[in-house]
Protein backbone atom coordinates (compact mmCIF):
# COMPACT_ATOMS: atom_id res chain seq x y z
CA UNK A 1 0.00 0.00 0.00
CA UNK A 2 2.93 2.52 0.97
CA UNK A 3 4.45 1.74 -2.25
CA UNK A 4 1.19 2.82 -4.12
CA UNK A 5 0.74 5.73 -2.23
CA UNK A 6 4.72 6.60 -3.74
CA UNK A 7 3.98 5.68 -6.58
CA UNK A 8 0.70 8.18 -6.60
CA UNK A 9 3.02 11.20 -5.80
CA UNK A 10 5.93 10.68 -8.10
CA UNK A 11 3.10 10.32 -10.94
CA UNK A 12 1.83 13.28 -10.08
CA UNK A 13 4.61 15.17 -9.08
CA UNK A 14 6.10 13.97 -12.57
CA UNK A 15 2.79 14.90 -14.91
CA UNK A 16 1.87 18.16 -12.96
CA UNK A 17 5.88 19.05 -13.75
CA UNK A 18 5.58 18.32 -17.27
CA UNK A 19 2.80 20.70 -17.83
CA UNK A 20 4.16 23.21 -16.14
CA UNK A 21 7.12 23.22 -17.88
CA UNK A 22 5.75 23.35 -21.16
CA UNK A 23 6.92 19.96 -22.13
CA UNK A 24 3.44 18.76 -23.45
CA UNK A 25 3.25 22.10 -26.03
CA UNK A 26 5.16 20.24 -28.66
CA UNK A 27 6.06 23.64 -30.22
CA UNK A 28 8.39 24.15 -27.55
CA UNK A 29 9.76 20.62 -27.76
CA UNK A 30 10.33 21.25 -31.67
CA UNK A 31 11.92 24.87 -31.25
CA UNK A 32 14.51 23.20 -28.79
CA UNK A 33 15.72 20.58 -31.60
CA UNK A 34 15.48 23.72 -34.33
CA UNK A 35 18.94 24.47 -33.76
CA UNK A 36 19.02 26.77 -37.46
CA UNK A 37 15.75 28.56 -37.11
CA UNK A 38 13.96 30.16 -34.38
CA UNK A 39 15.90 28.13 -31.10
CA UNK A 40 13.95 27.74 -27.69
CA UNK A 41 16.34 26.81 -24.73
CA UNK A 42 13.13 26.28 -22.42
CA UNK A 43 13.98 22.46 -21.97
CA UNK A 44 16.99 23.07 -20.97
CA UNK A 45 16.00 24.94 -18.12
CA UNK A 46 13.71 21.43 -17.52
CA UNK A 47 16.50 19.29 -17.43
CA UNK A 48 18.31 21.72 -15.50
CA UNK A 49 15.74 22.00 -13.10
CA UNK A 50 14.80 18.10 -13.24
CA UNK A 51 18.03 16.85 -12.29
CA UNK A 52 19.12 19.29 -9.40
CA UNK A 53 16.20 17.18 -6.92
CA UNK A 54 17.87 13.94 -8.88
CA UNK A 55 21.65 14.28 -7.77
CA UNK A 56 20.21 15.29 -4.46
CA UNK A 57 18.36 11.77 -5.01
CA UNK A 58 21.41 9.89 -6.00
CA UNK A 59 23.14 11.54 -2.95
CA UNK A 60 20.92 10.36 -0.23
CA UNK A 61 20.83 7.24 -1.27
CA UNK A 62 24.59 6.42 -2.15
CA UNK A 63 24.43 4.57 1.04
CA UNK A 64 21.13 3.21 1.58
CA UNK A 65 17.89 1.15 1.06
CA UNK A 66 14.80 2.42 -0.27
CA UNK A 67 12.71 3.31 2.16
CA UNK A 68 10.00 0.42 0.93
CA UNK A 69 12.18 -2.02 -0.74
CA UNK A 70 15.51 -4.05 0.33
CA UNK A 71 17.48 -2.63 -2.70
CA UNK A 72 17.10 -0.10 -5.33
CA UNK A 73 16.70 -1.60 -8.83
CA UNK A 74 19.30 0.02 -10.96
CA UNK A 75 20.13 -0.88 -14.69
CA UNK A 76 22.03 -3.80 -15.39
CA UNK A 77 23.76 -2.36 -18.19
CA UNK A 78 27.11 -0.50 -18.37
CA UNK A 79 28.29 -0.73 -22.28
CA UNK A 80 27.33 1.71 -25.33
CA UNK A 81 26.04 -1.24 -27.41
CA UNK A 82 24.15 -0.93 -30.77
CA UNK A 83 20.81 -1.22 -29.09
CA UNK A 84 21.26 1.94 -27.00
CA UNK A 85 22.19 4.16 -29.69
CA UNK A 86 20.45 2.63 -32.93
CA UNK A 87 17.43 3.50 -30.44
CA UNK A 88 18.25 6.64 -29.43
CA UNK A 89 18.47 7.28 -33.22
CA UNK A 90 15.05 6.08 -33.87
CA UNK A 91 14.03 8.09 -30.52
CA UNK A 92 15.55 11.22 -31.78
CA UNK A 93 13.86 11.21 -35.30
CA UNK A 94 10.47 10.34 -34.01
CA UNK A 95 10.95 13.18 -31.20
CA UNK A 96 11.75 15.52 -33.89
CA UNK A 97 8.85 15.02 -35.90
CA UNK A 98 6.31 15.38 -33.06
CA UNK A 99 7.60 17.26 -30.87
CA UNK A 100 6.59 14.34 -27.79
CA UNK A 101 8.12 11.88 -25.96
CA UNK A 102 6.74 9.52 -23.68
CA UNK A 103 6.12 11.07 -20.76
CA UNK A 104 4.60 14.14 -22.19
CA UNK A 105 2.37 12.31 -24.44
CA UNK A 106 1.16 10.64 -21.56
CA UNK A 107 0.68 13.85 -19.34
CA UNK A 108 -1.43 15.26 -22.13
CA UNK A 109 -4.06 12.41 -22.35
CA UNK A 110 -6.33 13.75 -20.27
CA UNK A 111 -6.66 17.16 -21.99
CA UNK A 112 -4.63 16.83 -25.50
CA UNK A 113 -7.49 15.71 -28.02
CA UNK A 114 -6.98 13.18 -30.68
CA UNK A 115 -4.03 14.35 -31.57
CA UNK A 116 -2.03 13.16 -28.55
CA UNK A 117 -4.43 9.85 -28.78
CA UNK A 118 -3.22 8.63 -32.22
CA UNK A 119 0.24 9.64 -30.99
CA UNK A 120 0.41 7.32 -27.96
CA UNK A 121 -1.39 4.62 -29.47
CA UNK A 122 1.08 4.60 -32.17
CA UNK A 123 3.63 4.48 -29.22
CA UNK A 124 2.24 1.26 -27.59
CA UNK A 125 2.49 -0.29 -31.00
CA UNK A 126 6.26 0.60 -31.41
CA UNK A 127 6.50 -0.80 -28.46
CA UNK A 128 5.04 -3.66 -28.48
CA UNK A 129 6.83 -4.11 -32.31
CA UNK A 130 10.28 -3.43 -30.64
CA UNK A 131 9.60 -6.60 -28.22
CA UNK A 132 11.75 -9.40 -31.04
CA UNK A 133 14.30 -6.92 -31.57
CA UNK A 134 14.59 -6.26 -27.77
CA UNK A 135 15.58 -10.21 -27.06
CA UNK A 136 16.67 -9.70 -23.19
CA UNK A 137 17.03 -7.78 -20.63
CA UNK A 138 13.26 -6.14 -19.43
CA UNK A 139 13.70 -6.88 -16.07
CA UNK A 140 15.60 -3.44 -15.78
CA UNK A 141 13.96 -0.80 -14.45
CA UNK A 142 15.38 1.62 -16.79
CA UNK A 143 13.66 3.99 -18.71
CA UNK B 1 10.32 34.29 -23.10
CA UNK B 2 12.17 34.49 -19.45
CA UNK B 3 8.19 33.42 -17.94
CA UNK B 4 8.78 30.26 -20.58
CA UNK B 5 12.28 29.98 -18.77
CA UNK B 6 11.12 29.75 -15.39
CA UNK B 7 8.03 27.67 -15.52
CA UNK B 8 10.82 25.42 -17.36
CA UNK B 9 13.15 25.84 -14.35
CA UNK B 10 10.04 25.34 -11.63
CA UNK B 11 8.42 22.07 -13.78
CA UNK B 12 11.27 20.73 -14.25
CA UNK B 13 12.15 20.89 -10.73
CA UNK B 14 8.72 18.89 -9.99
CA UNK B 15 9.59 16.18 -12.43
CA UNK B 16 12.68 15.80 -10.66
CA UNK B 17 11.15 15.59 -7.19
CA UNK B 18 9.05 12.98 -8.74
CA UNK B 19 12.15 11.10 -9.44
CA UNK B 20 14.01 11.61 -6.19
CA UNK B 21 10.18 10.15 -4.50
CA UNK B 22 10.41 7.22 -6.59
CA UNK B 23 13.79 6.51 -5.59
CA UNK B 24 14.57 6.98 -1.80
CA UNK B 25 10.97 5.03 -1.27
CA UNK B 26 10.07 2.25 -4.18
CA UNK B 27 14.24 2.54 -5.16
CA UNK B 28 12.49 2.33 -9.27
CA UNK B 29 13.93 4.70 -11.34
CA UNK B 30 11.58 7.35 -12.77
CA UNK B 31 11.52 6.17 -16.58
CA UNK B 32 8.23 6.82 -18.59
CA UNK B 33 8.92 4.40 -21.57
CA UNK B 34 10.26 1.65 -19.33
CA UNK B 35 7.29 1.88 -16.94
CA UNK B 36 5.07 1.99 -19.84
CA UNK B 37 6.76 -0.84 -21.56
CA UNK B 38 7.13 -3.27 -18.98
CA UNK B 39 3.25 -2.70 -18.56
CA UNK B 40 2.59 -3.87 -22.28
CA UNK B 41 5.12 -5.84 -22.40
CA UNK B 42 3.32 -8.14 -19.99
CA UNK B 43 5.88 -8.65 -17.29
CA UNK B 44 4.33 -11.09 -14.91
CA UNK B 45 6.30 -8.82 -11.71
CA UNK B 46 4.06 -7.58 -8.85
CA UNK B 47 4.66 -3.67 -10.05
CA UNK B 48 2.27 -3.79 -12.15
CA UNK B 49 0.15 -2.09 -10.11
CA UNK B 50 2.13 0.42 -9.34
CA UNK B 51 2.83 1.19 -12.88
CA UNK B 52 -0.65 1.69 -13.75
CA UNK B 53 -1.22 3.93 -10.17
CA UNK B 54 1.91 6.03 -11.46
CA UNK B 55 0.82 6.64 -15.22
CA UNK B 56 -3.08 7.22 -13.81
CA UNK B 57 -1.39 10.11 -11.44
CA UNK B 58 0.53 11.03 -14.61
CA UNK B 59 -2.54 12.37 -16.19
CA UNK B 60 -4.67 13.38 -13.53
CA UNK B 61 -1.92 15.81 -12.26
CA UNK B 62 -2.11 18.13 -15.29
CA UNK B 63 -6.07 17.62 -15.20
CA UNK B 64 -5.87 19.36 -11.55
CA UNK B 65 -3.89 21.88 -12.81
CA UNK B 66 -5.60 22.77 -15.67
CA UNK B 67 -8.47 23.24 -12.84
CA UNK B 68 -6.97 26.64 -11.92
CA UNK B 69 -4.72 27.80 -14.92
CA UNK B 70 -4.20 27.37 -18.64
CA UNK B 71 -1.30 25.78 -20.04
CA UNK B 72 -3.26 23.16 -22.36
CA UNK B 73 -1.76 24.31 -25.59
CA UNK B 74 -0.06 21.42 -27.75
CA UNK B 75 0.22 22.79 -30.72
CA UNK B 76 0.05 19.32 -32.20
CA UNK B 77 0.28 18.66 -35.57
CA UNK B 78 -3.22 17.43 -37.62
CA UNK B 79 -1.01 15.73 -40.23
CA UNK B 80 -2.33 11.60 -39.20
CA UNK B 81 0.92 10.35 -40.71
CA UNK B 82 3.01 12.24 -39.37
CA UNK B 83 1.71 11.53 -36.11
CA UNK B 84 1.87 7.69 -36.29
CA UNK B 85 5.17 7.61 -37.80
CA UNK B 86 6.26 9.67 -34.80
CA UNK B 87 4.92 7.57 -32.27
CA UNK B 88 5.64 4.19 -33.63
CA UNK B 89 9.39 5.56 -33.95
CA UNK B 90 9.53 6.97 -30.25
CA UNK B 91 7.63 4.10 -28.71
CA UNK B 92 10.23 1.06 -30.69
CA UNK B 93 13.19 3.81 -30.02
CA UNK B 94 12.50 4.09 -26.64
CA UNK B 95 12.44 0.57 -25.67
CA UNK B 96 15.03 -0.86 -28.03
CA UNK B 97 17.60 1.84 -26.03
CA UNK B 98 16.08 0.99 -23.17
CA UNK B 99 15.39 5.06 -22.02
CA UNK B 100 13.92 8.23 -23.12
CA UNK B 101 13.98 11.69 -21.54
CA UNK B 102 12.83 10.82 -18.37
CA UNK B 103 14.85 7.75 -17.65
CA UNK B 104 18.21 8.33 -19.32
CA UNK B 105 18.03 11.91 -19.76
CA UNK B 106 16.84 13.14 -15.92
CA UNK B 107 18.13 10.24 -14.04
CA UNK B 108 20.65 8.83 -16.39
CA UNK B 109 22.16 12.31 -16.43
CA UNK B 110 22.47 13.00 -12.74
CA UNK B 111 24.00 9.58 -11.92
CA UNK B 112 26.68 10.89 -14.17
CA UNK B 113 25.39 7.66 -16.43
CA UNK B 114 27.64 7.13 -18.99
CA UNK B 115 25.05 5.36 -21.10
CA UNK B 116 22.70 8.02 -19.96
CA UNK B 117 24.66 10.93 -21.34
CA UNK B 118 25.30 9.06 -24.76
CA UNK B 119 21.97 8.07 -25.17
CA UNK B 120 21.00 12.21 -24.36
CA UNK B 121 23.46 13.41 -26.98
CA UNK B 122 22.32 10.90 -29.34
CA UNK B 123 18.59 11.47 -29.23
CA UNK B 124 19.12 15.43 -29.20
CA UNK B 125 21.38 15.06 -32.29
CA UNK B 126 18.83 12.96 -34.15
CA UNK B 127 15.77 15.14 -33.11
CA UNK B 128 17.87 18.39 -34.45
CA UNK B 129 18.73 16.85 -37.64
CA UNK B 130 14.94 15.92 -38.31
CA UNK B 131 14.20 19.33 -36.76
CA UNK B 132 16.60 20.55 -40.06
CA UNK B 133 15.70 18.30 -42.37
CA UNK B 134 12.12 18.66 -42.24
CA UNK B 135 11.67 22.17 -41.14
CA UNK B 136 14.73 24.26 -42.41
CA UNK B 137 14.79 22.36 -45.21
CA UNK B 138 11.58 21.36 -46.70
CA UNK B 139 9.31 22.95 -44.29
CA UNK B 140 7.02 20.12 -44.02
CA UNK B 141 6.80 20.24 -40.18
Amino acid sequence: MSRLVVSLVSGLLFGTGLLISGMTDTEKVQGWLDILGKWDPTLAFVMGGAIIPMVAAWVITAKKKPVFDVSFSMPSKKRIDKKLLAGSVLFGMGWGLAGLCPGPAIAALGFGGTGIILFFVSMVVGMLLSKPLRLRSLSTADG
Amino acid sequence: MLIDWIYGLLGGLLIGLGGLTLLIFNGRIMGASGILGQLIDGNQDTENLERIVFLIAVIFGPLIVLQFSDFSTTNITDNTIQLVLAGLLVGAGTRIANGCTSGHGVCGISRLSIRGLIATGVYIAAGALTMVTFRTFWALI
